[in-house]
């Protein structure tokens, strides 16, 4: 009997178990995914949370739900991959051997990485919201929060959803706005990229967002430490900023296994071939999502459309053949702007966000770097097809391999 | 892209001004661009950018948090060095190409 490992049952590692086990017999290949936690959460619902939009209901479900027949679940923490031996180590003592390994063990936030991050005033004036105990937390200080200067900060690069703390100052705005309290609520988004975004086209009509709605912009700005004394943040180069009401991105950081495992970059991304998916050092190792340190965004539909050409790669592999398929880093993320509207990016490795229309050309229905109410629809209508399509690995109308026909150069 | 003589040498520059052949660098054409930054280098400096330089010779990225934990300087001495924007600053002095960030 052959193994196949995954470590992670987030996106990415639900997926691969649910198209791995449609395609490897059951009569020759073991299957077993493991996982440190039971509870899936559903991560793009957490940009909703503080602004009572959505609840800790709406975005939980248990991880078995996801999992196909005949896959074996672990549920346990990791120590080490002892990739020489072909073996990954668990906590609690156990050693699992594999023939092919995929892992997917995603990113965590790291506040403790900045000084004065997790100090007097965390969960009380300071919050994260890329945790369900942090969007929470904030929803619950929203209700009765009278304003005053609201700060967003992104700690470092790379972090998830590169797009959730721009959604999460267009949603304040909207929220703030609504319940007339917009003329005492002064929102800045500090942000260590030189603008709104990393791309021209989506950094200007991003960035003429920010301005129509009122929001102050630092950019260039790398966070060293919170002084909570004096409520206010401030950078290496010693450039203060003071907020009454901090909402920190904080540092992400891969898992603490990748390291002792040697198989990571400085921050424990797994180094991997960004066009095959294939850890750059072991040919039985495979990497998917925000586990892997490729130069594309940490999100869930990157891994979407990653599962399929992992899929191809690591059946080539198993049958020893050359590795035919080639992820070119195609994104595509749904921004939310407020008062039920919202755009659309999409993007790879090498073609910055464009306008147009997607998926079908000229027809969308969704509009590329417009703002638009189908859009907006488009973000809600998601979660149903994350739950019940996306993460049981079925079909989506959506090539893996992003398309330019409907884009405009 | 645009030529330009730089200590002697011609070399070629993008619209930025970042070099666009690192091997063409010297430490003297490092001095010219620094002062054209208002940076006037010291031994300090000139550590920092052979790491870079290695770095990016090696194929490897640069970010402010490897510079800071280089062993050569923190992050709060790289700001110190290169004030303002240290990584734009420091690898355009270096002679290497600007770092893309991607998100």
């Amino acid at each position: 009997m052959k193994k196949l490992l995954i470590l992670g049952a987030g996106t990415a590692g639900t997926m691969m178990a649910n198209k791995m086990r449609k395609v490897l017999p059951r009569s020759d290949w073991d299957i077993t995914i493991v996982d440190q936690y039971k509870t899936h959460y559903y991560q793009p619902g957490f940009l909703f949370i503080p602004f009572g939009i959505y609840n800790e209901r709406d975005v939980i479900k248990p991880k078995s739900d996801f999992f196909p027949v005949g896959v074996n679940v672990i549920f346990s923490e990791i120590e080490k991959v002892e990739a020489e031996q072909n073996r990954v180590m668990l906590a609690d003592g156990v050693s699992l051997k594999y023939d092919y390994l995929i892992i997917a063990t995603g990113t965590r936030t790291a506040p403790e990485e900045t000084d004065g991050l997790k100090g007097n005033l965390w969960y009380k004036d300071i919050f994260d919201f890329y945790t369900i105990e942090g969007a929470v937390a904030l929803a619950k200080h929203f209700k009765t929060w009278k304003g005053g200067k609201l700060v967003v900060n992104i700690t470092e690069l790379p972090y998830k959803c590169p797009v959730a703390p721009l959604e999460f100052v267009f949603f304040a705005d909207a929220f703030f706005t609504e319940r007339g309290l917009r003329d005492k609520v002064d929102i800045t988004y500090v942000t260590p990229l030189p603008g709104a975004f990393t791309k021209p086209r989506a950094t200007k009509m991003l960035g003429e967002l920010l301005e129509q709605k009122n929001i102050n912009i630092v950019p260039d700005y790398n966070i060293m430490e919170v002084d909570n004394e004096n409520k206010k943040i401030v950078d290496f180069g010693g450039k203060e900023i003071p907020f009454d009401c901090l909402v920190t991105i904080p540092t992400n950081l891969g898992a603490d296994f990748v390291e002792a495992s040697g198989l990571g970059d400085d921050m424990n991304f797994v180094k991997t071939d960004k066009f095959t998916l294939q850890q750059v050092d072991h040919e039985n190792i495979f990497v998917i999502g925000d586990a892997a340190n490729i130069p594309t965004s940490k999100a869930g539909s990157v891994a979407h459309f990653a599962a399929e050409i992992l899929e191809e790669n690591l059946l080539c592999a198993i049958e020893g053949r050359e590795l035919t398929a080639k992820f070119d880093g195609h994104a595509n993320c749904y921004i939310e702007t407020g008062y039920g509207k919202g755009t659309l990016i999409d993007f790879n490795y090498d073609t910055e966000p464009l306008p147009g229309s997607f998926p079908f050309p000229g027809l969308g229905p969704f509009g590329l770097l417009k703002v638009t109410r189908t859009n907006h629809y488009g973000k809600l209508l998601f979660r149903w097809i994350y739950w019940h399509i996306l993460l049981k690995g079925k079909d989506m109308p959506i090539e893996s391999e992003m398309q330019m026909a409907g884009k405009k150069l | 892209m645009s030529t330009k003589t730089i200590a002697g040498v011609e070399v070629n520059l993008n619209d930025e001004g970042y070099m666009e052949d690192a091997s063409q660098w010297t430490k003297e054409i490092g001095t010219e661009i620094a002062n054209e930054e208002g940076i006037e280098l010291t031994e300090k400096h000139f550590e920092v950018i052979e790491f870079i330089r290695n770095k990016v010779a090696a194929g490897e990225g640069l970010t402010i948090r490897g510079i800071g934990k280089s062993g050569v300087v923190n992050a709060k001495e790289f700001y110190g060095l290169f004030p303002g924007a240290p990584l734009k600053k420091a690898t355009k002095i270096s002679g290497v190409p600007k770092p893309t960030s991607c998100i």
